[in-house]
């Protein structure tokens, strides 16, 4: 069977912290970082980039549209 | 599988998602994880898919969306507190041809604007209101709005809102479906995946029968206030979850017939 493979693109600086895309993310690909960016916001980022499969949920839910987000089919 | 990199996902024939290109570049004002920067995205999303955005007038309200017009690359006229759909009218009646769109809040369309809201409905305009509820008045501090619910503590209503002395909230999309010019009348909410693309969903529909001529579209989005319920953005979704939806039922109030 096909394998989905996804990957997201987040522009950090633009990121607000609120946190709606870590908890919609099905595979726990996304998370809050420790640091904080220019606008003093903990922006989110891929944590486990690997599990990532491409739904766009986060990009969806994502009031700011910080997020990008591109799939490919494996195999 | 080890073979695939990052690069190789990352290329413009696998883009799955993307903001809407008639989003600016302007950073929202709105606080993190407000509602009305989804609803702005999903609208700007219909507008390039139904390759509107050269024949669009939007109508910003006073309130916290008053600044709408440096976020969405469409021509927008700002109208005085709660007239929203009475310039709606003017600019429709006066541009048939044009997709014509208000979208309040409800301290705009429910408290100032009821007769304007209520008047343009019943006049059945062939316009789209897209209604934002997040039952507080957002920008000037948390006050309480007509759709606050019970027990709802605002900077207002410290103790909770009190129906006897207060009133009870207005379902403004039940008031307004039951007029005869309204066509389509639904409620959403933008705070899972799922009930942003149903809005999605709801607004292609509305941009259909305005086409079609059939009348007032009124499409409500209950919303969240972090700030105004003093909540962070999930704990917000959550409450709004739990306490607004069942006050505020999800779905088609009204739909015309095919």
């Amino acid at each position: 069977m096909a394998k989905i493979k996804g990957a997201v693109v987040i522009d950090t600086e633009r990121c607000k912290g609120c946190e709606v895309c870590v908890v919609t993310c099905p595979t726990d690909t996304l998370a809050l970082a420790v640091e904080v960016n220019a606008k003093g916001y903990h922006y989110c980022y891929a944590a486990n980039p690997e599990t990532c499969i491409g739904c766009a949920n986060c990009a969806v839910v994502c009031p700011d549209g910080v997020i990008t987000v591109y799939k490919i089919k494996v195999g | 599988m080890a073979d695939i990199t990052f690069n190789d996902i990352i290329k413009p024939e696998n883009l799955t998602y993307k903001k809407s290109r008639l989003m600016t570049d302007n950073v929202m004002h709105y606080c993190p994880g407000c509602g009305h920067s989804t609803a702005h995205r999903v609208l700007a999303e219909v507008i390039e898919e139904e390759d509107l955005q050269s024949r669009t007038v939007g109508i910003t309200p006073v309130g916290c969306s008053v600044l709408m017009y440096n976020y969405i690359d469409v021509d927008f006229q700002e109208a005085a507190h709660g007239r929203a759909p009475a310039l709606a009218t003017a600019v429709k009646r006066l541009m048939p041809d044009k997709f014509v769109f208000t979208y309040q809040g409800d301290g705009d369309l429910a408290a100032i604007g009821t007769a304007e809201t209520i008047h343009t409905c019943n006049r059945g305009e062939n316009i789209l209101i897209l209604f934002i509820n997040n039952g507080i008045y957002g920008m000037t501090g948390g006050q309480m709005a007509p759709t606050t619910l019970e027990g709802m503590k605002s900077s207002t209503s410290p103790y909770g809102r009190d129906i006897a002395t207060m009133g009870s909230p207005v379902k403004m999309a039940d008031i307004v479906a039951m007029l005869p010019g309204t066509c389509f009348v639904t409620r959403h909410s933008v705070n899972t995946a799922g009930g942003v693309r149903k809005l999605k969903r709801a607004i292609k529909k509305a941009v259909q029968y305005q086409n079609e001529k059939r009348g007032t579209c009124f499409i409500e989005v209950v919303s969240n206030c972090p700030s105004g319920w003093k909540m962070t953005p999930v704990e917000s979704n959550k409450w709004m979850e739990e306490n607004m939806f069942p006050f505020y039922p999800l779905g088609d109030i009204k739909v015309p017939a095919e």
